[in-house]
Order: structure tokens, then sequence, then C-alpha cells
């Protein structure tokens, strides 16, 4: 019980940081807080027991936080700039709009079994509130050390029973990467020639 | 200052650190199928060194050691290992089949395959992320921004 209230605490945390990154008028404060919001995420996954993802969390909170107070230092102006009201109109509709269909699809519109599992039962449980009855996670977990050979059964899923979303999750990586590359490339050439 | 980067107390400690961080990434990938953690994260971690390095040391130093197209053929090469430990499972079944011996349970060498993808995946994500610090920062040196700020 007492994890819940920690979790809790940690939740209210992360919504005052978001909010002060949205609303922040300097970019580097708004960066910052962007972090607090990310570190406190990793301490809710230690708290409910996922090391693998608060480890996951941490070391990209770390190395993103590091490239945005880089990026952030090496503009001229920290200011940020203000959006057109047009712009923060549409922007406002918008969020509107997927904020509706979201809650229109989480109450279970359309669908008879209802759409969305209720919270902490979700479709791959095997408990017998699941949405859909023949789960699958106690079986993982079951079966991670027999068929795998696998002491972690969160590796075992990633690399061995869902290795193809693995692979699809590398493909993403490296096509970003590749894409900052080009980017890049063709930007510094620019400001090169632009120099010379 | 001479060559850019940080003052000298910075750049000792980066020597001092980044040996510890590298290998605390490798060893975060190489345990991954016995601990918390894999290749993304030890990926990750590597690259964090890297970038303490290119950071504390200044982009123009560094050029020297990490070059962006080594990262990128790096990078290529973790994906390529990655899809060739998934093809090579044809050789027992299918795709994503592990071809290895299980091993005994809470050994290094166990998993089947999963040592070699997370191996794979750091060398991916570690050179990946590298790669994209060093081409933002050889972005900055080529734009004519000041460097060693």
């Amino acid at each position: 019980m007492t994890i819940e209230l920690f979790v809790v605490a940690f939740i209210v945390f992360m919504l005052i940081a978001a909010l002060i990154a949205v609303e922040a008028r300097d970019l580097l404060s708004s960066v910052i807080a962007v972090g607090a919001a990310g570190f406190g995420l990793s301490v809710i996954d230690l708290l409910v027991g996922a090391p693998d993802l608060a480890l996951t969390q941490v070391v990209v909170e770390v190395i993103s936080l590091v490239l945005l107070i880089r990026v952030v230092l090496t503009r001229n102006d920290t200011s940020a700039t203000e959006p057109q009201d047009a712009l923060r109109t549409g922007v406002a509709l918008l969020a509107g709009g997927i904020i509706l269909v979201i809650v229109f699809f989480a109450v279970g519109g359309l669908s008879q079994q209802g759409g969305v599992p209720p919270f902490g039962q979700p479709v791959l449980s095997n408990t017998p509130q699941a949405a859909v009855p023949p789960g699958v996670s106690a079986d993982y977990l079951a079966r991670s050390a027999d068929q795998t050979g696998a002491a972690n059964a969160v590796t075992a899923v990633l690399l061995d029973f869902r290795a193809y979303d693995t692979l699809g999750e590398a493909t993403i990586i490296f096509v970003s990467i590749l894409g900052t590359y080009a980017v890049l490339r063709r930007l510094g050439r620019r400001g090169r020639e632009a120099r010379a | 200052m001479n060559q850019g980067g940080m003052t000298l107390i910075v750049k000792q400690t980066a020597r001092l650190v980044s040996g510890f961080i590298t290998v605390f990434g490798i060893h975060i990938a190489l345990t991954g199928h016995l601990t918390p953690g894999g290749g993304f994260a030890g990926g990750v971690i590597l690259a964090a060194a890297a970038v303490l390095i290119v950071l504390s040391f200044g982009g123009a130093y560094c050029s020297r050691l990490l070059t962006g197209p080594a990262c990128h053929i790096a990078d290529s090469a973790g994906a390529m290992m990655f899809l060739l430990v998934a093809i090579l499972g044809y050789l027992v079944g299918g795709f994503f089949v592990s071809f290895l011996p299980q091993g005994n349970l809470f050994h290094l060498v166990s998993g089947g395959t999963m040592p070699l993808s997370n191996l794979a995946i750091l060398v991916k994500v570690g050179a990946g992320l590298a790669g994209g610090f060093l081409a933002l920062s050889a972005f900055r040196l080529a734009s004519g921004a000041k460097e060693g700020d």
C-alpha cells in the first residue's frame, strides 16, 4: 500500500515537472524540468519492480538531458519562442480531440467486449478478470527458464519470444540515426560553404 | 585550453571515469540475460562514455580518436550482426530460432543466442548514439560556432 502512495507522489511530481517544462519562459528551465520528469518515471519503474526498464530509462534520460542542455547552451537566446495564436488554437484543438478519442476507446466504445481492458488487468495477463482470458504472461514466466535458458525473464521475452519486436525496434533506431546523419551533413555542408 | 574542451580537472576526471563507464556498459550488455539490463542499456552507457570524452576534450581533439564514419560503420555492422543471428536461426528451424545450446541457468554462457544478440545491439546502439552526437558536434564545428565554451 505504501508503494502506491510513493507511486502517486512521484506521478504528481512528474505532472508538476511536465507543467513547468511547458510553461517555463527559459528553455534551460524547460529542459531541466523534462529531465526531472524522466528521472521521476525511472524511480516509479524501480518502485513497481521493473529494474530493466528503470536502468534503460535512467541512461537514456542522462544522454538526452546532456544533448538537450548542450543544444540549449549553444543557442544564443535561451528564451522560448511564443507560438502564434492560430497555431496555439490548432494545437489545443488537436490535443483535445486526441484526448476525446482516447477516452472514447478507454470506456469501451465501438466493441462489444469493451475495447481497452481496465487498469491493472492487461490483455496479456492470465487473471480471470482479463479481457482476453487465455493470456500469455504466465506462460512466459513459467517457460522462460526451461525453453530459453536465460535467467532474466525480461531479456528472454525481448530476445527470444518477441525477438521480431526487438528487430523492429533496432530498425527504428538505425533509420533515425541515418536520418540524423543525412540532415546534419546537408546543413553542415551549407554552413561550411556559407563561411568559406 | 589550446585544444578546446574543458578545464584540466574535468579532463582528468573524464580520463579516470570513462574507462570504468565503458567496462560497466559492456558488463551490463554481456550479463543482460542474467541480471537487469541488456544490449540497449549497455549501448547507451557506452555512448555516454563517448559523450563524456567529446564534451570534456572538445570535438576537434576527439576527431582523431573517434570519427563519424567509423561510428557509422560500427552501427551498420551491429545491425547486420543482429540480423545475421536472426537469419542463422534458419539452420535449425526458422527466423530467430536459437541455434546454440541453452547451457546452464545462471551461467554466463547460457540462453542460446541471447548473449550474441545483446552484443550486436550493444555495438549498434552504442555506435549509433555516439555517431549521432559526433555528427551534432561536427555540425557545430562546421557551421562556425565558437568551440570550447
